[in-house]
């Protein structure tokens, strides 16, 4: 990692990280009478460690030029396994969480299993940990390839990807302590906060530096999807995290909203999560490791093109059917459902697009798991968003907010869109970037596919029916006008679903140990070299000067 | 007149209306304008091409 940063690089990288050590020294030391402290700690200890391991490689030699005549991988293979490990972290505290929901007693009386610490630790896992190296450990692979262009440095792409891991290392810690701004997908309190801006500046200036650098004339639309994910992530974050910290060091802050501007704002932010984190970045994906593994271009890349505007353009505006029957302006809570309803246009383009490519090449999906992940994850994104649209509308909303069936809508989406192709995806970088002829064990992906695939299904049927039950009995009237459930009824009427969810996510959960254990053995495999390879090995190279 | 809620609302409802009819049209004329047509047959061609594995530049 470090011998393939130039001197000037890792003087830098000194600059950076000894900067950081001293941050988090300073957080330590002033903020040891707060949570602030540890987290100064956990800074210190990570920089730090980062810090040595430059200072020891300082004087090792200057990298090979050669290596400007290929394409920077090594930041997207260390983040495939960061993507990895976060992903079975991540879904391992969502079992236990939902586990929780049946078996309320298996906190064992520590603190810090509470359901409302862990629960937070299992959304910021999936989605920032999983979903978000996953997305920039892909975007670098697509970036690259799609515009012929190497990164344009070696030292930014890790600034981004440690970077981005530190922050959510100090989100996961902080929910632990007890820690949070209350919103939800934005918990981590203002510091971190602040760290993630400035990593993502970094991370859209090294697209638009690539880009520059190409010559490659048009932008493949992954690249466009990419962008917009990385952009309107980046202005929802900034918005929504306005606030005002109580000390310099102390991690309680204020924000800058209150009452319905507040939910508004945070609503604004949470779906469009959803839209730019969770759908246009992993649309990115689809369209380039969908039609590479098929073998087959896009079907239609003008439609594309028009999904895309109609995706970005009208997202913006659907959060507010989050806010249904609220103090929120009815015209407003409208706006947002006409929204919704109108997105279910550009989504189902998408979907489509995605399965007519498939179209010729349906022999492949069926002897193919890894395409069958990708098919399915595009099947799943036609439902979901479908669903979407539909509880959108308020009197639907009226039935389902508040219950599961909401929880349902979410796992559709994450473990059958998100998931789904994100491993599928995975599976055929794999290979490609460590030059490996294949997968470990093709039959694995198989049996990844069928718990996945079993996991998904059995924790959305349960969800569902557990929703709809839990919205009727709600709104249940006897003869004299008073409701005929307590609260407590419904939530006896749930504990079999609740019992059928965690089984669900235990499926899933097994199905990511597959996939991360046949990740592992693919990249350890011995093969023989191929006759082409270009040696990396410095050893082979012309001796260098001591001292140069 | 005051700057109030009923501004705000007023602009959005009506330049919101336009800017979106505008971004609309804007977008499919440029995704079906014929002169395009081979670049973005040549993008969806080239992203799943199998050539040598390194950068052009």
């Amino acid at each position: 990692m470090i011998a393939q940063l130039t001197r000037d690089e890792r003087a830098l990288a000194i600059v950076i990280t000894g900067a950081l050590a001293t941050i988090g020294l300073a957080m330590a030391a002033g903020g040891r009478n707060d949570l602030m402290g540890s987290h100064g700690w956990i800074v210190l200890l990570l920089a730090g460690a980062v810090l040595i391991a430059l200072m020891r490689g300082y004087d090792g030699p200057d990298p090979d030029p050669e290596r400007l005549s290929r394409y920077y991988d090594d930041p997207t293979k260390v983040g495939v396994f960061l993507t990895l490990t976060w992903g079975v972290v991540g879904m391992a505290f969502g079992v236990w969480v939902a586990a929780l929901l049946a078996w309320p007693d298996l906190t064992f009386d520590a603190g810090w299993a509470s359901f409302g610490r862990i629960r937070p630790a299992h959304t910021s896992g999936v989605i920032f940990g999983f979903g978000g190296n996953a997305l920039i450990a892909t975007s670098f692979h697509v970036l690259q390839r799609t515009t012929r262009a190497r990164l344009p440095d070696q030292l930014s792409p890790w600034f981004v990807l440690l970077g981005y891991n530190l922050f959510c290392v100090l989100a996961a810690t902080g929910y632990f302590m007890g820690m949070t701004q209350s919103r939800e997908y934005a918990e981590p309190e203002w510091y971190a906060d602040i760290w993630l801006v400035i990593v993502w500046v970094v991370y859209f200036a090294i697209y638009l530096r690539t880009l520059a650098r190409r010559t490659e004339p048009h932008i493949y639309v992954a690249n466009w999807y990419y962008m917009a994910f990385i952009l309107v992530v980046a202005i929802l974050h900034i918005v929504n995290n306005l606030a005002v910290p109580v000390s310099l060091f102390g991690a309680k802050s204020y924000s800058l909203f209150s009452g319905v501007q507040d939910a508004m704002t945070q609503w604004w932010y949470g779906h469009n999560a959803v839209a730019f984190f969770l759908t246009a970045g992993f649309l990115g994906m689809m369209y380039y490791y969908l039609p590479k593994r098929a073998g087959r271009p896009i079907f239609s890349y003008r439609l594309s093109i028009i999904s895309f505007w109609g995706i970005t353009f009208m997202y913006m505006w659907a959060g507010s059917h989050h806010l249904h029957y609220t103090a929120l302006p009815h015209w407003v809570q409208t706006l947002g459902m006409a929204f919704s309803v109108v997105l279910l246009v550009p989504s189902w383009a998408s979907a489509a697009n995605a399965l007519l490519t498939l179209n010729g090449a349906w022999h492949k999906v069926r002897d193919d798991a890894v395409l069958r992940f990708m098919m399915l994850a595009a099947i799943f994104y036609g439902l979901t968003t479908f669903e979407g649209s539909f509880m959108a509308i308020r009197p639907v909303n009226a039935l389902s907010h508040y219950t599961d069936w909401t929880v349902g809508h979410v796992h559709a989406g994450a473990l059958g869109w998100v998931a789904m192709i994100t491993f599928g995806s995975l599976y055929a970088l794999v290979p490609w970037i460590w030059k490996r002829p294949g997968l470990y064990s093709r039959r694995l992906v198989e049996v990844h596919f069928w718990l996945a695939l079993s996991g998904t299904i059995v924790y959305v049927f349960a969800m569902w029916n557990s929703g709809i039950i839990q919205g009727l009995m709600w709104r249940t009237y006897n003869e004299s006008g008073t409701l005929t459930y307590s609260f407590i009824d419904s939530l006896v009427a749930m504990h079999p679903y609740y019992i059928a969810r965690t089984l669900g996510g235990t499926l899933f959960l097994l199905g990511a140990l597959c996939a991360a254990y046949n990740i592992f053995m693919t990249v350890r495999m011995r093969v023989p070299a191929p006759d082409d390879a270009i040696s990396d090995a410095p050893a082979s190279r012309p001796q260098l000067q001591a001292g140069e | 007149m005051p700057f109030d809620h009923d501004t705000v609302v007023a602009f959005s409802k009506s330049f919101g209306l336009f800017y979106l009819i505008a971004m609309s049209i804007g977008v499919l004329v440029y995704a079906c304008w014929p002169s395009n047509r081979d670049t973005f047959q040549r993008a969806a061609d080239e992203a799943i091409e199998d050539s040598e594995d390194r950068p052009w530049n």
